[in-house]
Parts: C-alpha cells; structure tokens; sequence
C-alpha cells in the first residue's frame, strides 16, 4: 500500500465534523464514524487528521480503530456484502452463508477482493429476524438465504 | 471531610470518603495484591485499570468477590482479603494469566524481578490447569527498548507512563479481547514511532514484556579482545542506585565500590561521566551567559530562554514535538557525548592509543543513551564516540556474573584524567542539578565574586515544574525546571506561545532526573527510593572538596592544553552539536 492522497474536500469536510464537534476529544468515536462516511474507510492519513484535529495520540486513535469491528481500514468494495450474524440468523446457518461468500470471492471477513468489486463483512442484527438468515449487498436486502443461493447473488453485480 | 467506618480483616479502619478498599487495607498495613495497579505517590499518578482481578476481596453481604483497587469503601463493610474463597479466585486468575504466559522465566530478563513471577511464588502456583492458544506477537527491537509482548499482561502501566506521564503518546492498546497488544499506531516498530526512549515504560513493566537492550555482552567481548583499550565511564546517578541490586538499602553511596568492581572487571581506565558534566557546564554555562549578555545589549534576535540538552529522552522529545524550536537548546551535548568526543582525541593521543582501538563504554541510568550513543552525528567515519552504553542494571549484572562480592569492595578512585570532577558534576543525577551547577559557575563568571553559599536551595524539589529566581549580583536570572516530559511540554508551549519568562529552563526527562531513569534498579512502585537517591546525590555533592565546574583543575588543564576557551573552534567542533526535525509522519504498514 502506497502513501494515500485525500480528496482536499473530503479533508475539508472532515475538519469541518471535528469543529462542529468543538475538537472535544470525547467525541472521538463520532468523528471517527462521520469518517467512515465520507471516506467509506479509515485509512491512515485519515486517522491522523483526526488525532491532529482532536489532540489525542495518534495510537490511541488506531486503538479504538481496531477496537470496533465498524471501522475500517480498508475500503469496502464497490458492493459491499454484509452477512448478518445475529442470534436469529446464526441459528438458521448465517455462519454456512458467511464460509460461502468467503469462498467464492477468496477473501476473510473484514477485506475486498483485489478488483475493488466486492467486501466482505458481517454484522449483528438487521432486525429483519423473520427473514433469517440475512444478508445485504449495499441497499438491497436478500432474506432466507442459503449457501446455494450465494452464487446468484453474485451474479447479480457481475 | 466526610468519613467512613468499616472493618478490614478485623481491624477497624477510618478513611476519606471515596477512598478505595486497596488504599484502605494499605492504611492498617494490609498488602492486597495486585499486578496492575500502580501508584506513584511523588508523581500524583495512579494507574487503575482493574484489569488483572488479583486484588479480590470478599464483602461481608455481596454476592460478588469485590476488586479492592475499584471498590470505594462505605460505612460498615466487613471486608476478607484472604479467605479461602479469595485465595482460590486469587490462584485462578493467576492460572488463567500464566496459561497465556511465555514458561521461559529462567532465560528471562526479568527473572528474580517480575511482579509476575513474585506473585506466582507467593500464592504457590505449582501447575497451570488451563490449556488455550498463546499470544504470538513479532518481537520490537528498537535500539533502547525491546518490546516482547507475548510477555504483556495488560497491565497498561506502560500506556499510562506514555501518555499521561510523558504525553509521548507512543503506545496504546489496539485490537480487542485475545488479539489485543499494546503497541504504537499501527503496530508499527517503537523506532518509527514517536518513542523518546526515556524507558519509563520499562521501569514500570511488571514483566519481561518490556526490556532495554542488553550490551552487557558486547562489553564482555571488548574487555577480552586484548587489541582493545577499553575505557569506562559513570554516569553520577549510577553511584546512588547501584547497591540496590545487590541488597543494599536505596540511597546508599558506592562510588568506591563501583570504581574498583569496574578494575576487577577488566576496564584498563575507570573514568567519570561527571567529569564531561562540569565540561558541559563550562559549555553549556558559557552559550548561557553569551546569550544573556546578548539579550542585555538589546540584541532582539537572541534566543531566549535557554533550554539544556544532556537528555536524550528530551531531545527525542523536543525534535519530534518542538521541530520548529529547534534553535533554542543549549548546542551543549550531553556529558556523554562529550566524554567520548574528548577520550577519543585528547586521552586516546595522551594514551597512544588509535580511536579505532580505544572502547569507551558508559554505565548510565538511562535507556535513551543507548540510542544516543549510536547517532550518526556522534561517530567520525563510522566510529562512536561512545561505543557501547549500558544501564545500572546491566552493569550490576556484569558484576555478579563475574562473581564479584560486591559489598566486600574496598574503596577505589577513578584514574585521571578524566575522572576527577566536582560536586557540580555529581549534581547533574537529580532533577534541578544542572541548572544549579550551570548557576554556580555561571554567577562566579558573570560577577567575578565568590559565590558565598554553593547550595541554590530554591532550585531544588520533587515539584513536576518549578521555577526561581537567582540573583546574580543585581541581575535577576529567572530558572524554569521541569522533569518528567508532560511537564516540560507545558514550559516548552509556554515558550511557543511567547508567553515564558525564563532566561534558562533545565529538562530532565524521567520523573525524578536522572536517579529515575528508565535504566535504573526497579523501583517496584515506590517513588521514596527516588528521594534517597537524590539525597544521597546531595551528600555526595556536599562530601566534594570542589564543588563549582570551572575550579575543576583537570578541565582548566584540558582547556589549556588541548580546547582552548570555552565554546572557542575546538569547542565547538567536538563539544557541540545540532538537532533534527522528526515529527514523524505516519507510516503505513506493507501487508
């Protein structure tokens, strides 16, 4: 991975959060969550924008980075798959749907395939219960998902 | 002030409100354990995680076994620090510890002197029912400090040395639960990070996961390679800490001892870093008083106020935080630096001997000498000045494996020439010392008089920052000291924002100066043993028959034989030095 150029506006408008948030450090994890949304991931230079803004320690930024397993350092894919793995989803195979899309597309949970296409993540709890198990491809929700139905989901955006 | 009653292993207890159970225990001379919990009472920090769950006790009425370190004492408890049911969740949490835990104490650095392994000695952990994954971290070799992780227990001593001590803000704990380290952004290696080396995480590690790297071997090898002249210095607060590793109470003062434990050996000289310390005073008070006069004359641009530079912590400090103040520290170098700039030209001539073929080995309390030493800016074609630094430790552990009986030691000098020195030089170990041994030179200098008393009491203290005014015959000279780095990051803003006043702020990095360093005798917790050190550094001084760094016959003669004048060319060349910008960018990592 190469030094990372920022979008001069996208920095901008990250400045912009840690002011509306009066630079209280406090406030880290919210800033580092409007982040996300601008950037889509947490890469380095971000976080250290963040500790500049904020006057915390560059370490303790990365330390609450890797803590929650909704940040990111790496960019989600241009459709990003999300595998809920809540109670409910879990119980009726969520774990068997996750191993398949780990398969098809060789990646872990937490990284993107090399052509920028697809991530792969998982998450707790849509609240969409009823349709477990339960997965998401950027908007769009699919319910009662089985292993053999991952191929044609790919397919989709392929 | 309100208070609260309650009973502790039977005995009654009055405390504060608010006061912990652990504090209250303490108070009526109840030890509870603990392994991550640390306060430093000097300091006015505590480190309070209740992470390691070793101090439980027992509440008369909970349903829960209580960590004494978070429990807050109310009116009436009745509390057991050892029943049975405490002993058993004791062991067990210490079973659970030590089942993720390197079994390698033997070859440890730390061994006879982890918390760790005390503990597990004191509650008789025999086996280790637990079976699990171990931690499996990459070892961080940097050139000061090693950082072996899989040794951590997650104490965050380190972090809290770090970040609130030092405002360094190099380590903290990243990941979560099994996967979780402490470790600089990144995870990056302590050398990319902003590490100052100041080895207070070291000094306060309650394992083997934090380390300095160990020279004592090199040292050997030199001492046998009969090509080699191999020379020594010591560093003053080494004499006040160094009886401590072999049983002797803190404050003790073995200069003798360690002088001829040095002989035994093998060092061909036994020479003194305070020697190089009221060399640096010559320097360091000469650029002073060039730059008074200076801002006296109305010279605008001067830059004021001085700040000292013996301190590698601190120069790391200021040239990755500071870089845009870059040109206000003294050029001075370090002691140090300036013993091995002179043994190598001066003594190795003197000695006949080739720079190549002269060793000059340093014993210091300190972890960032270590990297100082190996600067690129400190070596002529690739050959240091100073070629090997160990700490107090190290030392103490040469002499033991040489079987050496250290408390049988007859007294012995150190050679000459350069290892005579004054009080100024002993001064340089305590927090304030070298501004006072600065002062006292400085003023005989500036008002050609006699200084009537040597001692500047205003100058001395355990206070984070203090500061004081010396009145050099009519010319009030204004003094800033600071110790430990979050202190002297709020002088140095001060000094950023135009807002300072002083005329000379002196800095030491580790809490204490130098008799805290980070490569020091553990302390175990107990900042009292940094105040014997340091009055016993004041004993020495007083013990001194020359107590002022110009009176020094053996400095006026090398400045008559060989430098020349104070801050003159020769001076300058091999006596001084600059600095560099580091403000570290952020590295990302190659996967």
């Amino acid at each position: 991975m190469a030094e990372i150029k920022l979008a001069d506006s996208k920095v901008q408008e990250l400045k912009d959060v840690c002011k509306k948030f009066e630079y209280d450090k406090g406030e880290l994890i919210n800033v580092l969550h409007a982040a996300q949304v601008i950037f889509g991931y947490l890469p380095a230079e971000v976080q250290e924008i963040v500790a500049d803004e904020l006057k915390v320690n560059i370490a303790h930024v990365y330390g609450v980075v890797t803590f929650y397993s909704f940040f990111t350092m790496t960019p989600k894919g241009e459709h990003p798959v999300s595998v809920c793995m809540g109670t409910a989803c879990y119980v009726r195979g969520a774990e068997k749907v996750l191993d398949e899309f780990k398969r098809l597309l060789d990646v872990k949970v937490g990284e993107t395939t090399p052509d920028g296409k697809f991530s792969v993540s998982s998450l707790r709890c849509v609240g969409a219960c009823g349709l477990a198990p339960v997965v998401t491809v950027g908007e769009k929700v699919y319910g009662r998902v089985a292993p053999e139905d991952v191929k044609d989901i790919l397919s989709e955006y392929n | 002030m309100d208070i609260v009653k309650l009973n502790i292993d039977n005995k009654p207890v009055v405390v504060e409100k608010g006061t912990t159970l652990l504090d209250a225990a303490k108070s009526v001379g109840v030890d509870v354990p603990t392994l991550c919990h640390m306060k430093l009472h000097d300091l006015n920090v505590e480190n309070n995680p209740g992470g390691c769950r070793v101090c439980v006790v027992e509440v008369e009425g909970r349903r829960n076994l209580a960590p004494a370190c978070k429990t807050e004492c109310t009116e009436g408890m009745a509390v057991n620090t050892h029943s049975l049911r405490v002993v058993n969740a004791r062991r067990t949490v210490m079973e659970l510890i030590l089942s993720d835990h390197p079994a390698e104490c033997l070859t440890c650095v730390k061994n006879g002197k982890c918390d760790l392994q005390t503990m597990a000695q004191d509650l008789g952990i025999r086996e280790i029912p637990f079976e699990g994954e171990q931690s499996c971290y990459k070892e961080d070799k940097s050139p000061a400090i090693i950082r072996d992780v899989d040794k951590c227990i997650m104490c965050r001593r380190c972090e809290m040395m770090c970040n609130e001590v030092q405002t360094v803000g190099c380590l903290s704990a990243i990941n979560r639960g099994f996967e979780s380290v402490v470790a600089p952004a990144f995870e990056m290696d302590l050398e990319k990070s902003t590490c100052t080396y100041c080895g207070q995480c070291v000094a306060v590690c309650p394992t083997g996961a934090l380390s300095e790297v160990d020279n004592s071997r090199k040292v050997l090898n030199a001492l046998v390679d009969t090509t080699k002249t191999v020379i020594v210095q010591t560093a003053p607060a080494v004499r006040v800490a160094l009886g401590e590793e072999f049983g002797m109470e803190p404050g003790n003062i073995v200069t003798g001892k360690m002088a001829s434990a040095l002989r035994k050996l093998g060092f061909d000289k036994v020479f003194d870093t305070d020697f190089a310390a009221d060399l640096t005073i010559m320097e360091e008070g000469t650029e002073l008083l060039g730059r008074l006069q200076k801002h006296l004359a109305g010279d605008k641009d001067v830059k004021l106020p001085i700040l000292t530079s013996c301190c590698p912590g601190w120069v790391n400090f200021f040239e990755s935080n500071f870089p845009d103040m870059l040109d206000i520290p003294s050029t001075a170098k370090s002691p140090q630096q300036m013993f091995g700039a002179i043994a190598k030209t001066y003594l190795a001539d003197k000695m006949g001997v080739k720079r190549e073929d002269l060793v000059v080995v340093s014993v210091m309390p300190c972890l960032a000498k270590k990297y100082e030493s190996g600067r690129d800016e400190f070596k002529v074609d690739g050959n240091p000045d100073v070629d090997l630094s160990i700490t107090t430790r190290e030392l103490a552990q040469m002499i033991k494996g040489a079987n050496i009986n250290f408390g049988d030691l007859n007294d012995e000098e150190f050679d000459n020439p350069m290892g005579e020195s004054t009080g100024a030089g002993v001064i340089f170990a305590n927090t304030g010392g070298v501004i006072e041994a600065a002062a006292r030179t400085a003023y005989e200098v500036h008002t050609k008089k006699k200084l009537e008393k040597v001692e500047f009491e205003a100058l001395r203290g355990f206070d984070g920052i203090r500061s004081a005014t010396v009145d050099f015959d009519g010319l009030p000279i204004k003094i800033g000291i600071a110790h430990g780095l979050g202190n002297a990051r709020k002088l140095l803003e001060d000094v950023q924002a135009g807002k300072s006043e002083f005329h000379a702020i002196e800095i030491m990095a580790c809490p204490g100066g130098c008799i805290g360093g980070g490569g020091q005798p553990y302390h175990h917790g107990d900042t009292g043993i940094l105040k014997k050190r340091a009055a016993a550094i004041y004993r020495e001084d007083e013990g001194k028959e020359i107590r002022k760094s110009h009176e020094n016959p053996f400095i006026v003669k090398l400045y008559d034989e060989f430098l020349g004048e104070p801050c003159g060319e020769l001076s300058h060349k091999l006596l001084h030095t600059h600095y560099f910008d580091k403000k570290k960018k952020v590295e990302i990592k190659n996967d």
